[in-house]
């Protein structure tokens, strides 16, 4: 096939000629049809994942009251922002818990309300109670505040996520004879279970391994609304182990995502509590890849079987930090319900939601089908490489 | 017959044996499930009875006319679908299969019957889509 521009498959979108199918629709049509007619007949293949995502939050601008206020602690039902910005901003982390959380003084603490649940509130349209410290100030007078806020009452609010759609990630597993609590979920003693947490073959990152299309600006689905790739992410890690197939069998590349939180729905925003671990934030994300080439579809055509996962132990290897694995499993066999790990056959669940994720790709679709929803050209796409990152533009 | 039920002790009866005459008197086997009883506290078992129709009427007679309420078994745990992200991270935590995910949809489904109200859900579930109702 000769290759597509983003300016031809977005014509082809504001005409409602597009073919659009998801990343798990795509596989069957490969392999019936082959790449070379598939790619010719497709113009977006939408990827999505749903699930904790640790590192996010949202700047939010409170409003001024009357007198003005420069505040310095902001505290949303309970639950502290950094109020480190100008007057009336804040950054609300999805894992801040409230200053009366135990913890895990009680072990293993419940964490029942965090910075996620705040934000899951906020998007449900709910009353926050508002609280604000200042030390007071000539322009800014005021010293405290209590009020009911609604985010429809904030000037703005923005959700900025500094790492989000982990490429790949770890299988969790418990080498050691008690259960243990983690942010893989509780993991029972001696292998008694292994969590994992990726959408696997509808994951963005893992259709796009190579960052050929997704970077800075490509517009995305984000909580519900329309969001864009920021930055990548923190701990974005593009030089990590891969197969022939160019999939990264570690966490390897991350996401920084911005957009509007007023266009969200707590359908796609989460508020969770992990035992013994922490409040966290599940975000739904949906990002569109333009088949630009065969090359592309190649990628964006992986399936569970081809996507390995290394298997972690969360009792020793991984707090220590030790870097070891009891080897690779694919998506395939994870998604069976059961893996083998020597002569052990240990049950596995997953943090992601995969039939969240099939949602979204398939509200992601149907999006761009209506032409509403157009694709935007990267400024540049995710580095490949941390050493002299080039910013590299598609041209 | 077999069947799980949830007995509501009030604090007046909660030092009371009923289990032996459950047994001796009527014939039934009764298997404790789950149960919390304190000394002048309220109580509650989870308990699966079995034995003949007639036998386990009677027993649930006694226990009524000695002040013990009955509850059925799926007022305890709720599954609140809305709540619910179908992660699955449930279902290597339920022992007894009432909380699997469905392949290939991958969707997690609750089957109340087989719940035996050990309330790990509670713990395990990320969104809190599990609660136990008393």
């Amino acid at each position: 096939m000769s290759k597509k521009t983003y300016e031809e498959i977005n014509a082809r979108i504001r005409a409602g000629e597009a073919v659009v199918v998801t990343a798990e629709e795509v596989i069957p049509m490969v392999r019936e049809q082959g790449l070379e007619e598939t790619a010719a007949a497709v113009d977006v293949v939408t990827t999505a994942t749903f699930g904790p995502m640790c590192s996010s939050g949202a700047f939010l601008c409170l409003g001024h009251p009357q007198p003005r206020m420069k505040m310095t602690r902001v505290f949303l039902n309970g639950v502290e922002a950094c109020a480190g910005l100008a007057a009336v901003d804040a950054y609300l982390g999805a894992t801040q818990l409230p200053q009366a959380d135990p913890g895990n003084k009680m072990y293993p603490g419940e964490f029942r309300y965090g910075g996620g649940h705040v934000i899951e509130d906020l998007v449900a349209g709910k009353e926050i109670f508002l609280e604000a410290e200042g030390y007071g100030t000539d322009c800014y007078p005021r010293k405290q505040l209590q009020k009911t806020i609604r985010l429809a009452d904030m000037p703005q609010a923005t959700l900025y996520n500094p790492r989000n759609a982990y490429q790949n990630y770890n299988v969790g597993v418990n080498l050691s004879a008690k259960t243990i609590y983690t942010y893989m979920g509780i993991l029972k003693p001696r292998l008694g279970n292994a969590n994992y947490s990726t959408a696997g073959q509808l994951s963005p990152l893992l259709n796009d391994p190579c960052y050929r299309t997704i970077g800075m600006g490509t517009k995305i689905f984000l909580g519900g609304g329309v969001g864009y790739v920021s930055w990548f992410g923190t701990q974005h890690a593009p030089e990590a182990p891969r197969g022939e197939n160019g999939v990264p069998t570690t966490s390897a590349g991350t996401l920084a995502v911005v957009g509007d939180l007023k266009q969200m729905t707590p359908r796609w925003l989460r508020g969770v509590s992990f035992m013994g671990y922490g409040a966290s934030l599940m975000v739904g994300i949906g990002i569109p890849l333009p088949i630009l080439d065969v090359e592309t579809l190649r990628y964006a055509a992986v399936s569970d079987a081809e996507i390995f996962a290394p298997i972690v132990d969360y009792s020793e290897a991984y707090p220590q930090g030790r870097g070891e694995t009891l080897g690779q499993v694919s998506y395939a066999q994870l998604k069976s319900g059961e893996i083998t790990i020597g002569d052990r056959v240990v049950p596995t669940a997953s943090f992601s939601s995969y039939p969240g994720a099939r949602e979204i790709a398939g509200i992601l679709k149907e999006w761009i089908q209506s032409g509403k929803f157009l694709l935007t050209k990267p400024v540049f796409t995710l580095p490949q490489s941390l050493t002299g990152i080039d910013y590299r533009s598609l041209v | 017959m077999k069947k799980k039920i949830v007995l509501y002790f009030p604090p007046t009866v909660t030092e009371q044996p009923f289990t032996y005459y459950l047994i001796k008197d009527y014939n039934l086997m009764v298997n404790i499930l789950k149960a919390d009883i304190n000394p002048h506290k309220e109580g509650r078992a989870v308990v699966e009875i079995s034995g003949k129709e007639t036998d386990f009427q009677n027993g649930i007679e006694f226990l009524q006319s000695r002040g013990v309420k009955i509850l059925p078994l799926e007022q305890e745990i709720v599954w609140v679908e809305e709540r619910c992200t179908q992660c699955g991270a449930c279902s290597v935590i339920c022992p007894t299969g009432a909380l699997v995910v469905e392949r290939p949809s991958m969707h997690v489904q609750f089957y109340s019957e087989k719940c035996i109200v050990c309330e790990h859900c509670l713990q395990a579930c990320p969104s809190r889509a599990m609660e136990a109702h008393y």
